[in-house]
C-alpha cells in the first residue's frame, strides 16, 4: 500500500499533486520539495498584475502556511540532488534524504538564455519567478525604453504592461508574426494589430545580436542588422527548457522533456512526471510537451488519481488564456498543423473566434473577448464532434448555440 | 468580516477575513476545496458559487466576461457568481455563499 509520496517541484503541478492526493483520502505521507523558499505560488500574474504592482506577493501562494501542517504536507525547502532510484530515495542538497513508494517529478522549466555580448548587464531580465518578477518590477520604476526580445505570450504581456505605464516598447522577434509557436495566422495578425494601437512596435525578422551598457546597466539592444534601439530595459522570452537533470542523471528517459507515457508513467513504474517538464503521449497517439496551468493541474490531479487507484489514460483537452492589455485571449484545444481556419464574430468590436480544423476536424478555438465560445469549444472538444469548416462558416454561426443544440 | 460558506455537502464554515481580497481567495484560503483553476483570472469557470438571496444585490455585478463564463458552469442558477470575480468589502460582513458542483475539482 502507497504509503511515501515524496514531489520535487513546488510550482502548480508540484502543488497540485500534494491537493489532489490529499482531496483523493490519499492519507500516508506527502513530501514537497521545492527549492524556493517561499510558499508555492502561481505565476500567471506575475506578468500581468503583479509586475504592475496591482497584486502583492501573499495573495500569489496557493494556499497559506496553515494548509500544509493542516493537510500534513511536508514542505521541504531544499534542493533535490540526485535520484536513487533503486533505495527509492531523493537524495537532497543538505545531504538528507526522503525516501518514497512513488516519485512525482514536477520540476517545471528554466527560461532560455540570452546568449548575445552584454547579456549579463543589469537591467536585462526573464521572467518566470517571484524574484524575477520583482526585479523588473523595481528596474520599470525609472525606465523609459523597454525592449523586449521574443514576441511569445510573456514577451506580449509584458509589452503591453510597459506601454500601459508609458514606456516606449520594441519587440524583436524572429519569425515573421507573433506567438507564431501557438497561434494561428489569423489571430497573430489581430494581436500584432492591438500591439501596434498600444504604440508597441515590433520588429519582424529581426533578432538580437548585442547588448550595450554603462554604469547603471543597459544603454541599448543592438539588432543583428546593426540598428541600435536605446534601451534602459531589456527582457527577453525566448522559450523555455524542462528542467530534465535530476532524471537524466537517474537514467529515466529523455525526449523533449523528461518521457512519460498515456498514463504519466516514466520509464521507472515508481516515477511519474506532470507539467512543464514532462513530454506525454496524447490521445492522438503523438507525443507533446504543454507549457500551460491547465496542463501542470491536470497531469497532477491524474496521477493523484492514479495513485489511489483510478488510472486512466490522461486526455484532459487543453486549454491556456493569456492577457494582454485589455484584450483576454482563450484558447481551447491545440492549434498545430491547422488547415482551415473560420472566423466567427468581429474583429472591429475586439470580440471575435477563430476556428481552427485539421482534416475536417475541429482542434482548436482561439477567442478574444469570447468567453463564452471558448467554453463552448472546451466542452465540443471533450467530445466528439462533427462540427465541419462549412458549418462553422455559414452566417449567423454561433459556436455556444451550437454546443447546446448537439449535447 | 464573516462569510460563512456551505460547501457541496451542506457543510457549514465560517471565515473571518480581511475585506481585502476576493471572495474566492477567502474561500481558498480558508482550506476548503474550490478548485479556481486559473488563480482568480476570470478563464475557468471552477470557482463557481451560490450567492445567498439576501446578498445577491449587495455584490458588485458581473462583467460581460463572467456573464459568458457563468453560462457555461455546471448547474447555474439566478444567484451563481464567480467567486473570484467577487470583491469583499465591509458591507459584505454576514455573507452567506455556497460552493456549486464542480468547483470542488
Amino acid at each position: 500500500m502507497l504509503k511515501d509520496v515524496a514531489i520535487i517541484g513546488g510550482g502548480q503541478a508540484g502543488f497540485q499533486t500534494a491537493n489532489a492526493l490529499r482531496q483523493f483520502g490519499y492519507q500516508g505521507r506527502i513530501s514537497l520539495i521545492h527549492e524556493e523558499t517561499k510558499l508555492p505560488y502561481q505565476r500567471p500574474p506575475l506578468s500581468k498584475s503583479y509586475v504592475l504592482g496591482k497584486t502583492e506577493a501573499e495573495s500569489l501562494a496557493f494556499r497559506p502556511a496553515k494548509f500544509y501542517s493542516d493537510q500534513r504536507i511536508e514542505l521541504v525547502e531544499v534542493a533535490a540532488e540526485g535520484i536513487d532510484r533503486i533505495n527509492r530515495r531523493v537524495l537532497l542538497s543538505n545531504g538528507k534524504t526522503i525516501s518514497y513508494d512513488h516519485l512525482v517529478l514536477a520540476t517545471g522549466a528554466h527560461n532560455r538564455a540570452l546568449a548575445v555580448p552584454g547579456s549579463q548587464s543589469a537591467g536585462v531580465l526573464s521572467l518566470r519567478n517571484l524574484g524575477d518578477a520583482d526585479e523588473i518590477r523595481e528596474r520599470l520604476k525609472t525606465s523609459r525604453h523597454a525592449v523586449v526580445v521574443g514576441a511569445g505570450f510573456i514577451g506580449l504581456e509584458f509589452a503591453a504592461v510597459a506601454a500601459s505605464l508609458g514606456l516606449g516598447v520594441r519587440v524583436l522577434e524572429m519569425a515573421d508574426r507573433v506567438m507564431s509557436r501557438a497561434l494561428s495566422r489569423e489571430m497573430s495578425q489581430f494581436f500584432a494589430k492591438e500591439h501596434d494601437e498600444w504604440d508597441v512596435r515590433i520588429d519582424f525578422g529581426q533578432s538580437l545580436k548585442a547588448i550595450e551598457s554603462g554604469p547603471s546597466g543597459v544603454t541599448a539592444a543592438i539588432r543583428a542588422d546593426g540598428e541600435r534601439i536605446p534601451a534602459d530595459l531589456i527582457v527577453y522570452g525566448v522559450g523555455v527548457i524542462p528542467n530534465t537533470k535530476l532524471a537524466e542523471e537517474a537514467g529515466l528517459d529523455i525526449q523533449n522533456g523528461i518521457k512519460v507515457d498515456s498514463h504519466l508513467l516514466t520509464s521507472d513504474p515508481a516515477i511519474s512526471a506532470a507539467g512543464d517538464c514532462c513530454s506525454f503521449v496524447a490521445p492522438n497517439g503523438e507525443s507533446i510537451r504543454l507549457e500551460s496551468v491547465q496542463n501542470a493541474i491536470d497531469q497532477a490531479t491524474a496521477i493523484a488519481a492514479r495513485l489511489v487507484g483510478r488510472a486512466a489514460p490522461y486526455d484532459a483537452v487543453p486549454w491556456f488564456w493569456s492577457d494582454q492589455g485589455p484584450i483576454k485571449l482563450q484558447i481551447a484545444g491545440l492549434s498545430t498543423g491547422y488547415d482551415t481556419a473560420v472566423a466567427v464574430g468581429s474583429d472591429a468590436d475586439k470580440s471575435f473566434s477563430a476556428i481552427l480544423f485539421r482534416n475536417e476536424q475541429l482542434v482548436a478555438v482561439e477567442s478574444v473577448n469570447r468567453a463564452g465560445d471558448f467554453m463552448a469549444a472546451r466542452k465540443l472538444l471533450g467530445r466528439q464532434t462533427s462540427l465541419s469548416p462549412r458549418e462553422a462558416a455559414k452566417p449567423d454561426f454561433d459556436l455556444r448555440a451550437y454546443e447546446q443544440a448537439t449535447r | 468580516m464573516k462569510i460563512t460558506v456551505y460547501d457541496e455537502v451542506g457543510e457549514k464554515v465560517d471565515l473571518q477575513d480581511e475585506p481585502s481580497k476576493s471572495l474566492m481567495q477567502a474561500i481558498r484560503d480558508a482550506g476548503l476545496n474550490i478548485a479556481a483553476q486559473c488563480g482568480g483570472e476570470a478563464s475557468c469557470g471552477t470557482c463557481h458559487v451560490y450567492i445567498s438571496e439576501d446578498w445577491s444585490s449587495k455584490v458588485n455585478p458581473p462583467s460581460d466576461t463572467e456573464e459568458a463564463m457563468l453560462d457555461f458552469v455546471d448547474e447555474r442558477r439566478e444567484n451563481s457568481r464567480l467567486s473570484c470575480q467577487i470583491a469583499l468589502t465591509d458591507e459584505l460582513d454576514g455573507l452567506e455563499v455556497t460552493l456549486a458542483p464542480g468547483s470542488a475539482f
